[in-house]
C-alpha cells in the first residue's frame, strides 16, 4: 500500500502489479476449466453413446461432444451446467424458496458462525488455562489431541442423536459439531502465541513486578494476535465442514449438506456440484474476511509495515 | 585480587540494612551461583565479594561466559544465587525487585512492537498504576532526556537500533529508580553510535546521580564510563581485580587519548590476562 502510493506513475504500476499477481491465478483457473471440460467429455461419452444407440440415431464426433456437455444427469457435469444451475438457484430463485441456494447457504452459515464463535472462545480459554496452569497441559493436551484423531463422520451422527434426545434440534447440534472441529487449531495456535513473547520481554515484566494478569493483557495477549488470526483462518474453514457434515445425518431438511445428500439420493450431479462450489466459495469468502480483519487489527496495533 | 576474608558472616558490615548512614546499594559476600543442567552443574559465579555504593558507576568487564550478565541478573532477582549473601538497597534482591528499586536495560531494546514509543516508555508506569496525565508528562520528560523528543507516536520498527535502545533507557528511567542495571546495552550497535551514546549516558549519570551497574566486554567503554571497574574471568566466573578510576565527571571522549586512561585500560587488560581470559 505505502510503496505504490509513493511511486509517481502509481496507476501504471498498480495495473502492472494486478496483472503480475492475477496472471498466474488466471492461468491455473483456465487450466482447471480445460481439464474439467475434457474430463466431462471423457466420462460422459460412454453414456452418451449408449443413448445414441438406444435412439438409433447416427452421430458424429461433434454430436457426441455436444451431447456429453448437455446431459441431465451426467457423471461429471460440465462447468457451464454448474454455472447455469448456480445462477438459477442463487439469483433467480426467491431466497425464501426451498430450492434457493442462498436459503440453504444461510442455514449452513448460521450454524458455521455459531460453532466458530463458541469454538474460538473455548479454544482461547483452553489455551489460557494450559499456558498458566502446568497441570492442565499434562491433563488436557492428550485429550485435545486425541479428540481430533476420531473421524468427524463417526461422531456427527452420535452428537445429532444424543442432542436430539434431550430436545436440541436444528442449529445447535450442527454448531456443536463445528465447535468440536474448530476449537482445536485455536487452542494449538494460542498456546504457541501466548508463549511467543521472548525471554527478555518476559524478564522486563518481572523487573516491574507485574502481576500474571498484567503480563497477560500487556504482553502475552498482544503477542498472540498474529497466531490467533492464523488459527482463525483454519478454524472458520473447518467450521463450515463441520456444519455440512452435521447436516448429513439429520435427514437432510435444509442446508448445503442437505443439498449434497438430496443430490446424491436422486443422482442430481449438477445439484451436488453447485452445492459444493457454493460451499467452497463461502469458505473462501470467510477466510478472506478473517484475513481482512487481521490486516485491520495489525494496522491498528501499529505492527503493519 | 579481591581476597576478602571469608566467611563474610563474621564481618561487622554484614548488615547494611541496620546501618542507614552507610550508602551501600549492592553488597555481595561469598556469592556463588550454579546452574543445574542436563550435563551436570555449571559454576557460573564463584566466591564473589562486591560493594557498590550510591552514585557509583560500576562496570563488569570480562570475556563471554565470565558470569557478568549472570551477576547483574542475580542483583535484579532474575537469577537465584546458590550460596553466600547478596543485598540490594539493604534488602534481598527479591524484596528490591518487589519494591521496584531498579530499572533494567537489556542487551536488546525489548520494546513491544504493538506500542508506540511513548506507550513503550510508559509501560512500567501503567503497571504501577500512575495516572495517564502523569504518564504522558514523564514520557515527554525522559524522551527528551535521551534526545527522542518528537518520536512519541512512532512505532519501534520505525526507529534505528540506537534510537530503540535509547527509548529502552528512557523506559528504565521513567519511574525514577535510584539504581540502573544495564546489560551490554550498546553491544549490538556500531562503534560510532556507541561512542555517542556513551557520552550521553555519562552526562545522564552526572546529571541524575543514579547508581549505575553496567555490563560490557569493551575495555574502552568500561574505562571511559566507570568510577569502578570490576574485571571478571570465566570458568568459574569470578572477580580478578577491582579498579577505581578518577576521571572528571564532565569528561569527553578525548579523555581516551590521555596517559591516565591508557594506564587504567592497561591494568584492565592485565587483569583479564591474569584471569586467563585470553587463553584458548
Amino acid at each position: 500500500m505505502t510503496t505504490d502510493a509513493l511511486a509517481p506513475d502509481a496507476t501504471a504500476s498498480v495495473a502492472n502489479r494486478v496483472l503480475v499477481s492475477a496472471g498466474p491465478v488466471l492461468v491455473v483457473v483456465l487450466a482447471l476449466i480445460v481439464i474439467w471440460y475434457a474430463g466431462a467429455v471423457y466420462l460422459n461419452a460412454p453414456g452418451q453413446m449408449d443413448a445414441f444407440k438406444r435412439a438409433g440415431t447416427d452421430w458424429t464426433m461433434g454430436d457426441l461432444i455436444e451431447g456429453t456437455l448437455a446431459q441431465d444427469r451426467p457423471l461429471l457435469p460440465a462447468p457451464h451446467q454448474v454455472v447455469v444451475e448456480m445462477y438459477d438457484t442463487i439469483i433467480d430463485k426467491r431466497i425464501t424458496s426451498k430450492r434457493s441456494l442462498v436459503y440453504h447457504s444461510w442455514v449452513t452459515l448460521s450454524s458455521t458462525l455459531l460453532g466458530f464463535a463458541i469454538g474460538t472462545g473455548l479454544g482461547i480459554l483452553l489455551a489460557v488455562g494450559i499456558v498458566h496452569v502446568g497441570t492442565l497441559e499434562k491433563s488436557l493436551m492428550p485429550w485435545i489431541i486425541s479428540s481430533q484423531t476420531i473421524p468427524i463422520l463417526a461422531i456427527a451422527p452420535m452428537v445429532v442423536v444424543v442432542l436430539g434426545a434431550i430436545g436440541l434440534k436444528g442449529l445447535i447440534p450442527k454448531a456443536v459439531i463445528s465447535t468440536y472441529l474448530c476449537f482445536f487449531p485455536v487452542t494449538i495456535g494460542m498456546v504457541k502465541g501466548l508463549r511467543s513473547p521472548d525471554p527478555l520481554q518476559m524478564d522486563l515484566m518481572r523487573t516491574y513486578n507485574a502481576s500474571t494478569w498484567q503480563t497477560f493483557w500487556k504482553l502475552r495477549w498482544p503477542s498472540s494476535v498474529p497466531f490467533l488470526f492464523t488459527s482463525l483462518k483454519v478454524a472458520i474453514a473447518i467450521s463450515l465442514v463441520g456444519a455440512i457434515v452435521g447436516e448429513l445425518p439429520t435427514g437432510a431438511q435444509a442446508g448445503l449438506g442437505a443439498r449434497l445428500l438430496a443430490g446424491s439420493y436422486y443422482g442430481q450431479t449438477i445439484q451436488i456440484w453447485s452445492a459444493l462450489l457454493t460451499a467452497a466459495a463461502l469458505a473462501a469468502c470467510m477466510v478472506a474476511l478473517v484475513g481482512l480483519s487481521e490486516r485491520l487489527v495489525v494496522r491498528r496495533m501499529g505492527m503493519a509495515r | 585480587m579481591t581476597a576478602m576474608p571469608i566467611p563474610a558472616a563474621t564481618e561487622p558490615d554484614d548488615a547494611p540494612a541496620r546501618e542507614p548512614d552507610r550508602r551501600s546499594v549492592v553488597q555481595a559476600r561469598g556469592l556463588s551461583l550454579t546452574f543445574e543442567t542436563a550435563d551436570g552443574p555449571v559454576y557460573a559465579l564463584s566466591d564473589i565479594d562486591l560493594d557498590i555504593d550510591q552514585g557509583e558507576f560500576v562496570s563488569f568487564i570480562g570475556p563471554s561466559g565470565c558470569g557478568k550478565t549472570t551477576l547483574l541478573r542475580a542483583i535484579a532477582d532474575l537469577e537465584r544465587i546458590s550460596g553466600g549473601t547478596l543485598t540490594v538497597n539493604g534488602v534481598t534482591p527479591q524484596q528490591a525487585r518487589l519494591n521496584r528499586d531498579y530499572g533494567y536495560v537489556f542487551q536488546a531494546p525489548a520494546l513491544y512492537p504493538w506500542r508506540n514509543i511513548e506507550r513503550n516508555v510508559t509501560l512500567p508506569l501503567e503497571i504501577m498504576g500512575i495516572p495517564r496525565e502523569e504518564r504522558r508528562a514523564r514520557a515527554r520528560e525522559f524522551l527528551e532526556l535521551v534526545n527522542l523528543s518528537g518520536f512519541e507516536k512512532r512505532f519501534p520498527w520505525q526507529l534505528s537500533g540506537g534510537m530503540q535502545q535509547r527509548a529502552s533507557i528512557a523506559r528504565a528511567l521513567c519511574f525514577d529508580p535510584a539504581l540502573l542495571l544495564m546489560d551490554e546495552p550498546f553491544g549490538a550497535l556500531d562503534e560510532i553510535v556507541r561512542d555517542h551514546l556513551n557520552e550521553q549516558l555519562l552526562q545522564l549519570w552526572a546529571k541524575t546521580g543514579k547508581t549505575v551497574v553496567f555490563v560490557t566486554h569493551s575495555i574502552p567503554e568500561a574505562v571511559f564510563l566507570s568510577t569502578k571497574i570490576v574485571v571478571m574471568s570465566p570458568r568459574p566466573g569470578r572477580i580478578i581485580d577491582v579498579i577505581e578510576t578518577d576521571f572528571a565527571p564532565d569528561r569527553t571522549l578525548d579523555v581516551r587519548e590521555t596517559q591516565d586512561f591508557l594506564e587504567v585500560a592497561h591494568r584492565v587488560r592485565e587483569g583479564l590476562r591474569a584471569g586467563h581470559s585470553y587463553d584458548d
